[in-house]
């Protein structure tokens, strides 16, 4: 899933469990999740290098 | 601040009475707790009790070591027989602790004198011990000001004199943080080490139970007797000549409010000055520190209070509520990315520490804000008063390296700031004989705070 399709996808949930408040929490969120699925830390199917976190110890 | 050092002294010279000491702290909370709203639970009687008994042991020649008769408070999220754990919440009206926490055991064990529970941050979940059941705790330097969190009642009772000692709970930095704005010591053990049973839980997999002391050797007393070794005396200071300190300044020295980075430059300065060796690392990841842990904390914190979310959540302040909410929302993949960005973060502070004895680093970017402030200046502009109390601190509680934060002397303005010293993991004692050495340079007091006050 997309940050955001997430996002949407929250905020409608919100809304509808009449927490609208949440919005801006949940904006605050979808940044932090950005930087993290950003960070270089993480792996994925197409890498050319497969190896456990521990393997690419800094 | 009288420090346990010096009471244990005088009380076996027969200069002092737990009693004494006791009704001192009594008498401190009853002239001050109203304005400052420390404690959610005074336990004068069972102190008064505990005391007697204490000069009793004494008289008849039973030692049960260093913090035999001496006051402590405990945050009120850790179970005490017969007492409740409210964790100054509505949700938990009600409830009466059934047993002791093995951490209240052995201070029992001990012969420590518990004088009460202290007011916190909501389910430990903030930095300022605004939201809370109880209102909002004051900073004892200015009661305007917050006294940190989450653990800010445990911060101003030992600040204020209505203990010698306070246990409290760090999960992203509530041990370090009211310690460094209300001018103690505290500690944070290694992850593990000391037991969380007994413990309304943030999160599981980081939350540590560590002492708010007036020194680095009270602190050093207290740690051992919450593991269950009550008679350890302090251990002996690293010598200075050829320490070995690593400054991460990326990142850590970036935002830093101008008279907090004077101090911490200051008591760098002091530090080589008494033969130091200062040198400066990196933490490669250190920009995502902050994503990692916030998607750790958010999950455990949520996975632990869906049920009460659904079923009354009139009972959290609005504030908490919300944050716990937003981590009802996290996605299991970016919750494994921040496990997988936790194993990198602790290897990058392991290599730091491969050829350092300590990291040193200020524990806050920022004096005690205002209470009610959302926002603060900082550097160069206004930054979140949550993110910003959390900033320094938060990775040692997703890697679990052991962490000290020692009084840096205060500002202009006449408030505490503090300096951090990190250590390796499962060497928690290592990190107390470089805080020992380390500690005069970096308050600046060449004599033993505490040593030469009373009462």
């Amino acid at each position: 899933m997309t940050i955001d399709a997430w996002l949407q996808a929250a905020i409608a949930d919100a809304e509808r469990r009449g927490l609208p408040d949440l919005k801006p929490v949940l904006e605050t969120l979808a940044k932090a999740t950005t930087a993290l699925r950003a960070a270089d830390f993480n792996q994925s199917a197409v890498d050319s290098r497969q190896s456990s976190v521990e393997g690419r110890r800094p | 601040m009288m420090t346990i050092e010096e009471f244990s002294r005088r009380l076996r010279a027969g200069e002092i009475t737990s009693t004494q000491v006791t009704e001192e702290c009594l008498r401190r909370i009853d002239a001050d707790n109203a304005r400052l709203n420390v404690f959610t639970l005074v336990m004068a009687d069972e102190a008064r009790r505990r005391a007697r008994e204490a000069d009793k042991e004494v008289a008849s020649g039973t030692d049960r070591g260093p913090l035999h008769g001496v006051p402590i408070s405990i945050k009120d999220i850790i179970d005490i027989r017969g007492v409740p754990t409210t964790a100054s919440s509505r949700v938990r009206e009600g409830h009466v602790a059934e047993r002791d926490a093995p951490v209240i055991a052995h201070l029992r064990q001990a012969g420590a004198v518990l004088v009460g529970k202290t007011n916190l941050h909501e389910f430990a979940f903030g930095t300022t011990s605004e939201d809370s059941a109880f209102g909002a705790v004051k900073n004892p330097h200015d009661p305007g000001r917050s006294a940190g969190g989450s653990s800010g009642g445990s911060g101003a009772s030992v600040a204020a004199g209505m203990a010698l000692a306070s246990i409290g709970t760090d999960t992203g930095g509530s041990v370090r943080i009211p310690a460094g704005v209300c001018g103690t010591v505290g500690l944070k053990p290694t992850l593990g080490e000391v037991s969380i049973d007994g413990v309304v839980p943030l999160s599981r997999t980081m939350d540590h139970v560590g002492p708010l002391t007036a020194s680095v050797a009270d602190a050093s007393l207290v740690y051992h007797a919450l593991l269950g070794d009550a008679r350890t005396a302090p251990p002996v200071p690293m010598p200075m000549h050829g320490l070995r300190l690593a400054v991460p300044r990326k990142y850590f020295c970036d935002l830093l409010d101008d008279e907090v980075r004077a101090r911490f430059d200051a008591a760098l300065d002091r530090l080589r000055a008494a033969g130091a060796h200062v040198d400066e690392i990196e933490i490669r990841h250190a920009a995502d520190i902050a994503p990692v842990y916030l998607h750790i904390v958010l999950s455990d914190a949520a996975a632990y209070h869906a049920h009460t979310l659904e079923t009354m959540p009139d009972r959290y302040t609005p504030a908490v509520r919300l944050r716990l909410e937003m981590g009802r929302y996290v996605m299991a993949e970016d919750y494994v990315r921040a496990l997988a960005g936790r194993e990198v973060l602790a290897r990058e502070v392991d290599a730091a520490l491969a050829q350092h004895d300590a990291l040193v680093l200020p524990t806050l970017p920022i004096v005690a804000p205002p209470i009610g402030a959302a926002t603060v200046e900082v550097g160069r502009g206004r930054e979140p008063v949550r993110n910003v109390m959390l900033r320094l601190t938060q990775l040692f509680n997703v890697t679990g390296h052991p962490a000290v934060s020692i009084p840096a002397g205060p500002t202009s303005s006449g408030l505490p700031c503090g300096v951090q010293l990190v250590g390796c993991r499962h060497q928690t004692d290592v990190l107390l004989k470089v805080a020992l050495a380390c500690e005069p340079q970096i308050t600046g007091v060449s004599v033993p705070r505490g040593g030469t006050s009373g009462g």
